[in-house]
């Protein structure tokens, strides 16, 4: 698999400098804070200007947060309700960690922070400041694959995939943290991420062949 | 999920303050239950206080105790040297618990604070008196497959889901908090509340109070100890039954014994006169089996759940023979 682009950069941009799902959004936004405006008395509005104008900031209320995504640091804007998982896949166009039932039950978005794996969807990304992330994306080395990916292809760890990089990015912290001692270990340190295609047995396969190989995960 | 305001205070009190002062504030440590709870719209701050700058996170003995910092997170503590020598059944009812991602995030204080909850408390189309009081309970005549034999009122039948209650009520553990009104000590068996008439108040921590800590003190269950726990499939479920059995062993003798049950209760719920029975007792089938049988006294179930009569003396009595070992 030839990494073609760098997909940790920004999409191209419309000719208004932002892409256009993200323009369309702020003239939807824009246009709504107008229209409340015009259908609203003009003594009221200059009687209310100051608390609306409040009230605006605080609802678009932004907070800062500085973090490392697959070494590259970033920092960014973001309302304090983004999860990490929508933070990587609609801001950072990362769309390699998956959404699959967003409650936290499924392991398909599984991701690293400093190291450790963690579901990005129960995480709240201002919660991450100062952290550093890992995600499928930036595992891999330039063109070369990272020994579980190979291994999950070798040993057709996958049907339809959804779940495949959740499955990996656990299965390499599955290693790390040593944890892959037998099958049954495998199995149930393992057991947060869901595969529907049920591809179980050739993931530990997978698994086990890159412990056994003793490559460096 | 509706918006809301964050704020990451360095110092305890201001924490604490915060979420005292404002009606809609919260705390957040881990995430795990209160973010799920956000986005399907059961819990609604309007503030988040997150405590993670909070120097809470050490796993340290002290003088009678191994102190847990609140922050420590349960796969940490699970895998802890200190915790695996001096308190293994803590360990083991850790790591049965959630999946290795969630023992990440999820913290010692947040675990002790995830709701008490069933199916019916996450179905806002469906009535419940813990997420809206007097509606109802959806669950009394409804599928109860999961829900409680002990404790409960015809007000609420759910049951505490956390594993690592289990073990630190059979082992007295203390919690620590620290609140507007000064700092306290909770026994871990008057943490938690039965329903009754209230169940939309699970805890009896008072508004703006935070774990700091948890003390779980010396004791001699290092070795006999299991923590079972029945599932509908091998891993990541929450338990149809589990069992916290500790023993302390005089060659083939029970010196004394510990024993507590979670996904029976509303709370953790603690074997006290089984305990009592089984102290002098010889480790054998017979003695566990009518230990059970004094566990299991008082038990209701509904109609769905009528197999947790068997499930539960069953666990109780396999628990005790993995904690007791070949002796």
């Amino acid at each position: 698999m030839a990494v073609e682009k760098d997909l940790t950069q920004p999409l191209p941009n419309g000719e208004d400098g932002k892409r256009p799902d993200e323009a369309r959004r702020n003239f939807l936004k824009q246009s709504s804070i107008l229209t409340a405006f015009a259908l609203t008395p003009g003594v009221a509005v200059k009687a209310a200007d100051l608390k609306f104008e409040e009230k605006v900031a605080a609802a678009f209320e932004k907070v800062n947060v500085t973090l490392e995504i697959n070494g590259k640091k970033r920092k960014l804007s973001v309302e304090p309700r983004t999860t990490l998982l929508d933070l990587l896949r609609e801001q950072m166009h990362l769309t390699g960690t998956k959404k699959g039932c967003d409650y936290g039950q499924c392991g398909a978005c599984t991701v690293h922070v400093d190291g450790q794996r963690v579901l990005s969807c129960l995480t709240l990304a201002p919660m991450v400041d100062g952290k550093e992330v890992t995600t499928i994306e930036g595992l891999a080395d330039g063109d070369k694959l990272h020994p579980m990916q190979e291994a999950f292809i070798k040993h057709d760890g996958f049907q339809c995939g959804y779940c495949t990089p959740g499955q990996i990015m656990s299965a390499v912290a599955c290693i790390r943290e040593g944890h892959a001692d037998s099958d049954d270990e495998i199995r149930e340190y393992m057991s947060g991420n869901i595969c529907r295609c049920g591809a179980y047995p050739n993931i530990v396969n997978a698994i086990k062949e890159v412990k056994n190989g003793g490559q460096r995960v | 999920m509706i918006q809301f305001q964050y704020v990451k205070p360095s110092k305890q009190k201001a924490a604490i303050d915060t979420v005292a002062k404002d009606e809609t504030a919260m705390f957040i440590a881990g995430g795990t239950n209160l973010v799920d709870l956000m986005k399907r719209g059961i819990v609604n701050p309007e503030k988040l206080v997150d405590i993670n700058k909070l120097p809470l996170r050490k796993i340290e003995k002290e003088d009678g105790h191994v102190r847990i910092g609140a922050l420590a997170l349960n796969g940490a503590v699970a895998e802890d040297k200190l915790i695996l020598e001096k308190h293994p059944l803590l360990s083991q009812a850790l790591n049965a618990g959630a999946s290795a991602q969630l023992r990440n995030m999820a913290t010692v204080g947040g675990n002790i604070m995830q709701r008490t909850r069933c199916n019916y408390f996450y179905d806002t189309a469906m009535p419940c008196n813990k997420r809206e009081p007097g509606s109802g309970c959806g669950a009394l005549e409804g599928y109860n497959r999961m829900h409680a034999i002990f404790g409960h009122s015809d007000k609420c039948i759910a049951v505490n889901p956390s594993d690592m209650n289990v073990a630190l009520i059979a082992l007295d553990a203390v919690v620590l908090v620290s609140g507007p009104k000064g700092d306290r000590k909770i026994p871990f068996a008057e943490f938690h509340r039965l329903p009754g008439d209230t169940p939309q108040i699970h805890t009896n921590l008072q508004k703006g109070e935070l774990i700091t800590s948890v003390d779980v003190p010396e004791h001699p269950y290092t070795k006999h100890v299991n923590y079972l726990k029945v599932r509908d499939r091998t891993s990541y479920a929450f338990a149809l039954v589990s069992v916290a059995a500790a023993l302390d062993m005089d060659g083939s003798n029970i010196k004394s014994a510990r024993l507590a049950m979670g996904g029976v209760a509303h709370k953790p719920w603690r074997l006290n006169e089984a305990e009592q029975f089984l102290a002098g007792k010889p480790a054998n089938e017979a003695t566990f089996r009518q230990a059970a049988e004094i566990a299991m006294r008082g038990a209701k179930a509904f109609e769905h759940n009528k197999f947790k009569l068997k499930l539960g003396p069953n666990t109780i009595v396999q628990a005790l023979k993995n904690a007791a070992g070949a002796v």
